[in-house]
């Protein structure tokens, strides 16, 4: 089923969604935050705004489809799962440990509502293409929705995949880049500047809408346009983000990219996100 | 003696796959632009919405047959074997084989057969790379007759699949009424002397130096192996044991393929000794398919005289 919460309810849901974050990596002392919490407001609106899913079903034939290209900012899907009802809390608190559901990165064939294994990057869109094209052969109407990284765009298959989304003419398939403009060894501009990556994705056939990726009025707004327009173009949502939104220490700190946070961290980020809930 | 009949692995696959996409809309061809050479041409002109060309990004290509396949469909991935085990090796190991899903990479060029494209094009690594993924099965045709039943086969069985074809007419072996099964070896001839373990275009080597032998007092078992993954582990056993004297044949590196696979067995085993017969080790170039053969040792002559020798 679809949900559709108002903006100020996924603003709500998205600190939530944070906090899980935060929380799960703190208890595996190991994870990715950064790119965690710069991507949650598109998970949130993904999940709450956007994608019809059956937590009973995972499998359901007919569902949208969620891929995290970006496979290692994978706990902002894991919380938006257990939060969704795919399987109970208590498992995030299992993130990274043996015999965990929860893999460091996704894997589908253990986690229920992964639609697909990821982790090594610039690998998911191709797979998106591919299941967006299966909807197209089959007149079906579900829709994909893929998370991909600024840092990722530097890999070819990327380009390769977008060239295939625009000859299919898969407007059911939405791409969110999550132009945080950092990755491991430094900003993106340092390691290998991007461009415009908006006006790439253009060039490739994409219709693009520019918001600010950590803006959950606009996010929704530039969903609903990418829903609404049925004119064979794929659409990229191309956001700009803050890797370590919405917690001080880690916002626009590189290192935060791939550390757990300690127990004083932890502490000071649930009470600075505690105070983010809109009234 | 009737009269040779000269067919390529690759044609097989051709034609099974139109009558498989025939038999089954969600069986899909998804090719990377050398579909010509690859035999899918007459696919896409008969089942033009089960056909896809993702031009030539065999990355791109792999991932989005693993996408089809979470929803449902059988895609084969169709192109050379120095690209789909190679090009696609890291797509194929986290969008496939990881996931299991049921996506089977079709692969035209196997071996030397690229002749004169140069080492570029020929792959004499493609299987054992494939072996070393969990999940994947690699399974080789011995000629065009097996190639139809195996490739008709392997969309009966469920997983990850990689499937060697070549490109030359090679002489028909089998005929019509032969029944092969994915993972069990082939009985070609019965022997007790030694045993030709082979697969592919080398397996009509063993069978002439098999005929070779018997001239020279010399009993020859040959086996078709033509799935090096899962292996037939005790139809490689029953070699050891009875016959004791083993000789892998291959048109693929010496290590990691077939003649890699009977030697873990034969070691474990502790039991016979196994000669291996394939590329040794090092690149090819652009030259006559048989002469890059003979460089390597991989003839009748070869075969019969290390046969003699064991």
């Amino acid at each position: 089923m679809r949900e559709q919460l108002s903006v100020k309810e996924l603003q709500n849901k998205c600190v939530d969604l944070k906090k899980h974050v935060v929380d799960m990596i703190y208890k595996a002392q190991s994870g990715h935050p950064g790119g965690s919490l710069s991507v949650a407001e598109f998970v949130t609106a993904c999940y709450w705004h956007e994608m019809d899913v059956d937590p009973q079903n995972p499998r359901w034939a007919d569902r949208d489809r969620f891929v995290m290209s970006k496979g290692h900012v994978c706990p902002a899907q894991y919380a938006a799962l257990a939060m969704k009802g795919f399987f109970p809390m208590e498992t995030l608190d299992t993130l990274r440990k043996e015999g965990s559901p929860l893999q460091g990165h996704p894997s589908m064939n253990k986690c229920p509502g992964i639609d697909i294994s990821t982790g090594s990057l610039g690998q998911g869109l191709a797979c998106g293409v591919g299941m967006a094209l299966a909807a197209k052969m089959d007149n079906k109407d579900y829709r994909v929705y893929v998370a991909v990284g600024d840092g990722e765009a530097q890999e070819g298959e990327i380009w390769e995949a977008a060239n295939t989304a625009h000859k299919y003419q898969l407007d059911n398939l939405v791409v969110f880049v999550d132009f945080n403009n950092l990755q491991i060894d430094g900003t993106c501009d340092e390691v290998m500047p991007n461009g415009d990556l908006g006006a790439k994705f253009r060039e490739f056939g994409f219709d693009t809408y520019e918001i600010d990726g950590n803006d959950m009025e606009q996010m929704v707004a530039a969903l609903n346009l990418a829903r609404a327009v049925k004119n064979g173009r794929p659409k990229c949502i191309y956001g700009h983000t803050v890797k370590g939104k919405g917690v001080s220490y880690m916002e626009n700190v590189c290192s935060w990219h791939g550390v757990a946070p300690n127990e004083a961290q932890w502490k000071q980020a649930m009470d600075e996100l505690n105070a983010q809930y809109v009234k | 003696m009737s009269e040779v009949v000269m067919k390529a692995t690759r044609d097989g696959f051709g034609e099974a796959i139109v009558e498989l996409g025939k038999e089954n809309k969600n069986i899909l061809v998804v090719d990377v632009d050398i579909g010509k050479s690859c035999k899918t041409t007459q696919f896409m002109k008969e089942l033009p919405e089960q056909h896809v060309n993702v031009g030539i990004a065999e990355q791109n290509g792999a991932g989005v047959a693993a996408g089809l396949a979470t929803c449902g469909k059988l895609p084969y991935v169709v192109t050379y074997a120095a690209f789909g085990s190679m090009r696609m090796c890291e797509m194929i190991r986290q969008e496939i084989c990881y996931p299991k899903l049921n996506v089977k990479i079709a692969c035209s060029h196997g071996g030397v057969t690229p002749a004169n494209d140069g080492a570029s094009h020929q792959a004499i690594e493609d299987m054992g790379i494939m072996r070393t993924l969990p999940n994947m099965t690699v399974v080789m045709p011995a000629d065009y007759v097996s190639a139809k039943k195996l490739v008709k086969a392997s969309a009966a069985y469920e997983g990850p699949m990689f499937l060697r074809f070549t490109r030359d007419a090679i002489p028909v072996i089998y005929d019509e009424n032969v029944e092969l099964e994915i993972g069990k070896a082939h009985l070609i001839r019965d022997g007790k002397d030694v045993a030709i373990i082979a697969n592919g275009d080398t397996v009509r080597l063993a069978i002439d130096a098999a005929k070779e032998l018997e001239t020279k007092g010399i009993s020859a078992r040959v086996v078709d192996m033509h799935t090096i993954k899962p292996l037939d582990v005790a139809c490689v056993t029953d070699c050891l044991e009875t016959i004791g004297k083993v000789i892998t044949v291959e048109d693929h590196n010496i290590l990691n393929g077939l003649g890699s696979a009977v030697c873990e067995v034969a070691a474990e085993l502790g039991k016979g000794k196994v000669k291996r017969v394939g590329i040794q080790d090092q690149f090819g170039e652009s030259a006559p398919y048989e002469r890059l053969l003979a460089k390597n040792g991989v003839t009748v002559e070869d075969i019969v005289k290390i046969a003699q020798s064991l």
